[in-house]
């Protein structure tokens, strides 16, 4: 039972990082860049969020589009610093994220804060429904049971956002420079823009994605983003060895869903085994480390073993 | 048509490795002209097309198009008048992008791009009667991603999509060069086809001195950021590739010795 419900919060948890890892889909599959703005957009969003809720006493809702376009400021910045001042592309992640903690401090004013005593996005909904008692079900699970479905909600809306987004004109472009840019130029395209664009998009729904987080456990920390590229790889990776076959863009955002989630209840379970918390980040590192190569070595395996090709 | 006025350009200027690849060049092509641009390797053959094609902009000199000038257009404006098939068979499209994704992007060449789909059914009809003509058999592949085509369909490809919105200028960068003979040989038909079918303008670098003679109204040979040989109309087609030899030996006084010159 006890693990029953270390998945069901596992899931309801990797719901709400999916907007976040396919983020970081955005600029690492995407755009072809490794972009570490999304640490400190991450937190911006939290930060944000928890400020509009505590001091400001604002609809939390409004606090997650607040974050958005905070965040799309931010991706901008780092676009701004590699196409116009030619900075290279991961410096330019890290000078926008090490500026960022600063400005998240002053959003907040102090290093965290807790949502606990007022009105989360979580708290706003639950309030609608019966309560635990009510349903005859313990607390812990309605609360985690509304998280589940915020998480799937806006994922779902957000993957049929990026579906229809990455169609168009404009979206086609993104992904072509990606893939080539000179090609993306001859064909009358400004790469600069396009790039700026796709950064932009992404720390926007990274910034989306902390603020989503933040509202789901209550507390913004300044160190939330610390590290999270890698949850984000790990989801993508994650989903992609597990969709080998998907070309479709929708499955593919899809298969990182799935990845955020089995990320999350593979994360859970090794806990319960009796993994101490403070080897975590290590354990992740090698699992995304491991994921990110195999495929490649697979491909480089020759189609037979030697002693067949002998023959 | 294409107008290029006293261009000069020098790489790594202040440094041991400064090189002035164009030395004062200037060249003016008609409307409908296909000149050929031979070379050896560091002629600025390259480089002319790429200023041109504004990758970079020149030290000093003047470009202009069709009486606008473009010099210092940035290179994504000026697509919009520009086909352009590159030496590499990759860097003419999106490898993983689909054959008609490609050729979406494409047939917007100078067109606005908004937030209407990326392709719409009306044009990939237009697309499977383009790619019937190449004769590649690429029209039953239209979403296939074109990274698993070969080299010789890519720079087919390439050139489909330089020339879905018809150029003011195409350009091609020694197109064939990383080819297989044969592929090469289908490859430049394809081009002949192409230009001719659409008069088109056209500027083609190559290393070949058959192919230069073969093709085109008009050759130009470059040395030295130069143009050191002009020869159009009936005067070209009377052309040898000894006659091109000796010319080579007499400015390079006799120095020149490019072994994928004579080999071709």
């Amino acid at each position: 039972m006890d693990v029953l419900l270390s998945i069901y919060g596992a899931t309801a948890q990797g719901l709400t990082w999916t907007i976040f890892a396919l983020g970081v889909f955005i600029t690492f599959r995407i755009l072809n860049y490794a972009d570490l703005t999304c640490e400190g957009s991450f937190a911006l969003g939290g930060s944000i969020s928890s400020v509009f809720v505590v001091r400001l006493n604002l609809n939390p809702y409004l606090s997650l589009f607040v974050a958005l376009l905070a965040g799309l400021v931010a991706g901008a910045v780092t676009g701004l610093l590699h196409t116009k001042l030619k900075i290279p592309a991961i410096l330019s992640g890290i000078l926008t994220m090490f500026g960022l903690y600063s400005i998240n401090l002053r959003i907040m004013g102090q290093p965290n804060t807790s949502l606990v005593g007022n009105k989360s996005l979580i708290f706003m909904i639950k309030d609608l429904l019966p309560t635990a008692a009510e349903l005859g079900i313990k607390d812990i699970v309605l609360q985690t049971g509304v998280v589940l479905v915020v998480g799937l909600l806006f994922s779902l809306i957000a993957i049929a956002f990026l579906y229809w987004f990455f169609g168009t004109e404009i979206g086609s472009c993104i992904r072509a420079t990606g893939n080539n840019d000179t090609m993306v130029r001859a064909q009358g395209v400004n790469t600069d823009l396009t790039k700026i664009a796709g950064l932009a998009f992404s720390n926007g729904l990274i910034a989306f994605a902390g603020a989503l987080v933040t509202q789901t456990q209550g507390y913004a920390d300044v160190g939330m983003g610390q590290g999270v590229i890698v949850i984000g790889l790990a989801s993508i990776v994650i989903g992609e060895v597990m969709f080998l076959k998907a070309k479709n863009f929708a499955v593919k955002m899809l298969a990182i869903m799935c990845g955020s989630v089995i990320y999350r209840i593979i994360i859970a379970l090794i806990l319960r085994m009796g993994l101490d918390t403070n080897d975590m980040k290590l354990f992740t590192a090698i699992v995304v480390a491991l994921a990110l190569s195999i495929p490649t070595m697979l491909k480089n395996k020759p189609l037979f073993n030697r002693k067949e090709a002998q023959r | 048509m294409l107008k290029l006025n006293g261009i000069y350009k020098t790489f790594n200027h202040n440094t041991v490795n400064e090189k002035r690849v164009i030395n004062n060049l200037t060249l003016d092509l008609k409307k409908g002209d296909f000149v050929t641009v031979i070379g050896g390797n560091g002629a600025g053959k390259s480089t002319l097309l790429n200023l041109i094609a504004g990758v970079y902009p020149p030290d000093s000199g003047s470009i202009s198009l069709d009486g606008e000038a473009i010099t210092f257009l940035p290179e994504y404006k000026r697509a919009k008048y520009l086909g352009r098939v590159f030496q590499d068979p990759m860097m003419g499209t999106a490898a993983n992008m689909e054959i008609q994704e490609n050729l979406a992007l494409a047939y917007r060449r100078g067109k606005r791009r908004g937030l209407r789909w990326g392709i719409t059914n009306k044009e990939k009809q237009i697309y499977v009667d383009k790619l019937n003509n190449l004769g590649l058999g690429l029209e039953s592949r239209m979403s296939t991603k074109v990274g698993l085509l070969s080299g010789g369909q890519r720079q087919a490809l390439t050139l489909l999509m330089a020339t879905l919105q018809q150029p003011k200028l195409l350009l091609l960068d020694e197109h064939t060069a990383a080819l297989d003979p044969s592929t090469a040989e289908r490859v430049l038909d394809l081009t002949q086809q192409i230009v001719a079918a659409n008069n088109l303008t056209t500027l083609m670098v190559t290393h070949n001195m058959k192919q230069a003679i073969q093709y085109g109204n008009r050759l130009i040979m470059m040395y030295e950021g130069k143009i050191i040989f002009d020869v159009q109309g009936e005067e070209k087609s009377k052309l040898k590739v000894t006659d091109l030899l000796q010319k080579f030996e007499i400015v390079s006084q006799g120095s020149f010795a490019n072994d994928r010159m004579l080999l071709s």
